[in-house]
């Protein structure tokens, strides 16, 4: 693989950019491998990386039946955060964000990690109350958040309102260190890493069958012929409960559509992330100026990838309220990503009933974050058999009652 | 925007007008059953992509609990019946196999 650099910019220049590589190979799927994951999305990318760079484990599939990062890493609002409440997800997250921080260097791809701090805004004292529960907890955890001023807020989101006809802004939880990333970016990169160490990367093959036998798994069926493993890592989000099928189980999941929206773009006029939980809105501005907007996920099961109408409107009128010279602003687009949901809105990363099968699912609506973590502790996993990053995470706490109640730190879609 | 029709006050309400109780036709295990039984009526839910029988309350309507066969990828509706029962009555399953031919009522779960 070429390395990117200053230098092969300049290379290029003087030859017409005929010399670039094709970041990943097209492969051809093979009989037989040690390792497949079903799903090219940031999670099972990041998995394979993760597998053969701390591992050494690069005999590796990763099978994708639409096109790699077209799932939910292409259609989230890009947010990355760590400031949850529950210790196992300050850890996970943690060292998602962490990674984030020197990703670009790690995969020799620009992944445009924008540490421009996020701000999620205290808008009940019930939310004051849980924000400084959340800042205290954060302190214990190593994770640095502040519970900030409503006056600090507007030197920060000048363009906020703070006494809205609602809900006040009371104050907020500020991570500095939280921000953004290029999502697709994430996806190429890791794509890319994956395919230099040798792996072979299978677009537009479908797995439609997992074959067992003696309770453990000896490879999948696909749309492109049968393909034999030793360990079968899953990790397609809002098709788990399709795959935890084929493969003979059931998992505490729902899926459901989340939606999000992106305005015509404007100058810049706002440099953080602001989330207001209690009204149900987020939005940052992108690189190319567009207002980039998430809202609410749709109450009931489906795998539309569009999302409902109403819940475009909810959005729009709470963000209105809250920033309120978006109000003339017209959209672009608006779509959906089908997301899977635990009950306790915590992900599952776990061994499964058949064994050598892997499940990595349940980030809901909060994943992209999470994406280098989860690779991180998924691939200690396979290889180990346990991580300490992802043990408290696994399909057992729900029959064991040890949930990781995340829907109280965060209240809503995050 | 999702139409359905309260079975029992006959008025086709918009989602916004109702509240999804999710799968339906769940054994609901208790005291004396087996961890299994109760782990999977409590947490295990079958998600399915396409036919989903589901409970839904006509929350901002008559209040009552209510049943509906629906395709979670089509958004298309089958049919509505009241919650008093075991399994989706004989119309619903007709309409239901005019546009998906293998489905089979398989038991409450």
């Amino acid at each position: 693989m070429k390395r990117y650099s200053a230098f092969a910019i300049a290379r290029e220049a003087l030859r017409n950019h005929t010399g670039w590589e094709r970041a990943w190979r097209a492969a051809e799927p093979r009989k037989q491998y040690d390792v497949i994951i079903v799903g090219a999305g940031g999670h099972g990318l990041a998995t394979a990386y993760y597998l053969g760079k701390n591992f050494g484990i690069t005999n590796v599939a990763i099978l994708e039946k639409g096109w790699l990062g077209g799932g939910n890493t292409g259609r989230n609002t890009t947010i990355i955060r760590s400031n949850y409440l529950q210790d196992p997800s300050a850890a996970i997250y943690e060292k998602a964000r962490s990674l984030y921080e020197t990703l670009s260097q790690d995969l020799n791809y620009n992944v445009m990690f924008s540490p421009r701090g996020v701000i999620m805004l205290a808008q009940t004292q019930h939310e004051v109350r849980g924000y400084l529960r959340t800042a205290e907890a954060n302190a214990l955890q190593g994770v640095k958040t502040r519970f900030i001023s409503p006056k600090r807020v507007k030197d920060l989101v000048p363009i906020i309102n703070l006494d809205g006809p609602r809900y006040p802004v009371l104050g907020g939880l500020w991570q500095e260190r939280g921000g953004t990333a290029r999502h697709d970016a994430v996806a190429w990169g890791y794509a890319r890493a994956c395919s230099d160490m040798g792996m072979d990367i299978i677009q537009k093959c479908e797995v439609t069958g997992i074959r067992q036998k003696d309770g453990k798994v000896m490879g999948v069926d696909t749309s492109r012929g049968p393909i034999d493993c030793r360990k079968l890592g899953i990790v397609v989000a809002g098709h788990s409960g399709v795959l935890a099928e084929m493969a003979g189980f059931r998992l505490p999941i729902e899926s459901v559509a989340l939606q999000a929206l992106v305005s015509e773009p404007i100058k810049p006029c706002m440099d953080v992330v602001v989330m207001a939980n209690t009204v149900h809105g987020y939005m940052s501005q992108s690189d190319k100026g567009e207002m980039v907007i998430g809202g609410g996920a749709d109450g009931y099961n489906n795998y539309t990838q569009r999302g409902s109408f109403h819940h475009i409107e909810e959005t729009v009128r709470a963000l209105v309220e809250t920033f309120p010279m978006i109000s003339r602003l017209k959209m672009l687009r608006q779509w959906g990503g089908i997301v899977d949901m635990t009950g306790d809105r915590s992900p599952i990363l776990s061994r499964t009933p058949l064994e050598g099968c892997f499940i990595n699912c349940g980030w809901g609506t909060g994943g992209f974050k999470a994406i280098p973590g989860s690779g991180w502790g998924m691939a200690e996993l396979m290889a180990r058999g346990h991580s300490p990053l992802t043990d408290a995470f696994s399909l057992d706490r729900f029959r064991e009652g040890r949930f990781i109640d995340e829907s109280v730190a965060a209240g809503v879609a995050h | 925007m999702l139409i359905l029709t309260c079975p029992y006050c006959g008025v086709a309400a918009d989602e916004t007008e109702l509240a999804c109780g999710g799968e339906a036709h769940l054994t609901r295990h208790g005291p004396g059953s087996s961890d299994d039984a109760f782990h999977g009526y409590l947490f295990s839910r079958k998600n399915p992509r396409g036919l989903h029988v589901e409970r839904w309350r006509h929350v901002q309507g008559c209040g009552k609990w209510f049943h509906a066969a629906r395709d979670t990828v089509t958004l298309q509706v089958f049919g509505t019946y009241p919650a008093q029962s075991h399994e989706p009555p004989e119309d619903i399953v007709r309409a239901i196999r005019r546009r998906h031919p293998e489905w089979t009522w398989k038991g409450a779960a």
